[in-house]
């Protein structure tokens, strides 16, 4: 599934104009901390987060993640947006809470394996 | 060791701006020399967590790399608190990071389980109270014996 498709399915709002949407979604995992994220999910991945400073863009991009869905209307500041765009990391924001927004993910297919 | 690359990259203690920064160019300079996406990528995690670990504990420090034909060394040395006990520090779940940290998603006590985890070898020296170096070594042959 490409994330294009996931943004049209669940109505994300893409923060990050020009971001390369056509990328192949291979799973998606859910974490506050950031070193679980380095640890634990997979190159490919949708990362569900309520973390919206600059260092998740370093963790997305280290770890070859596919995007970045911030949960429950929270705002990346303009800081994380710059870095974002220049590391080509696509972000999204969605009013939904984590746990409906995994559920919904789950439901068009996504698997954190 | 005779490295065909090395360099340096001075790291400031709580500066959450530049964070992750030492680690985003080495990985480019990875990148650049060739080196395989899947070693890259163990390099730039093990050097990214060592990374914030410096800049959440240490007043400042660097980190130094070394690529050679067969390896990566990258070796952070700070000017900080030091870790009382590494084996303590070591186990996973673990950190002593204070609560405007851990709001921000580290300090969750898996960054040197995650370094340790990514390279094939790793080392701690600390003194308590004056700081700390941290050296880890990733193979680029990976039929090289891991953990040796």
């Amino acid at each position: 599934m490409k994330l294009r498709d996931l943004i049209e399915n669940l109505s994300l709002e893409v923060k990050t104009p020009g971001a390369n949407l056509d990328r192949e979604v291979t799973g998606g995992y859910v974490s506050d901390l950031l070193s679980d994220v380095l640890g634990n999910a997979h190159e490919g991945f949708v990362w569900i987060t309520l973390q919206v400073h600059l260092n998740v863009v370093a963790v997305a991009s280290l770890k070859g993640l596919s995007g970045i869905i911030l949960v429950n209307s929270r705002t990346p500041g303009e800081d994380t947006l710059k870095k974002a765009l220049a590391e080509k990391i696509p972000i999204m924001t969605t009013p939904l809470p984590t746990f409906e927004l995994v559920g919904r993910l789950y439901a068009l297919g996504l698997r954190c394996r | 060791m005779n490295p065909d690359s090395e360099g340096v990259f001075f790291l400031t203690g709580k500066d959450f701006t530049n964070a992750g920064a030492a680690s985003s160019n080495l990985k480019g300079i990875l990148e650049n020399k060739g080196v395989p996406q899947s070693i890259v990528r163990r390099a730039c995690i093990a050097a990214f967590e060592a990374e914030m670990n410096l800049i959440i504990y240490a007043v400042a420090g660097m980190m130094r790399y070394y690529i050679t034909t067969d390896m990566i060394k990258v070796v952070l040395q700070d000017m900080g608190p030091g870790i009382a006990d590494i084996e303590l520090a070591m186990k996973e779940g673990y950190s002593t990071a204070p609560d405007y940290i851990r709001e921000m998603g580290f300090g969750s006590g898996m960054g040197l389980p995650n370094i340790k985890k990514n390279a094939d070898k790793m080392s701690i020296n600390s003194v308590a109270g004056e700081g700390t170096t941290l050296e880890f070594v990733i193979y680029l042959d990976q039929n090289a014996n891991r953990n040796s």
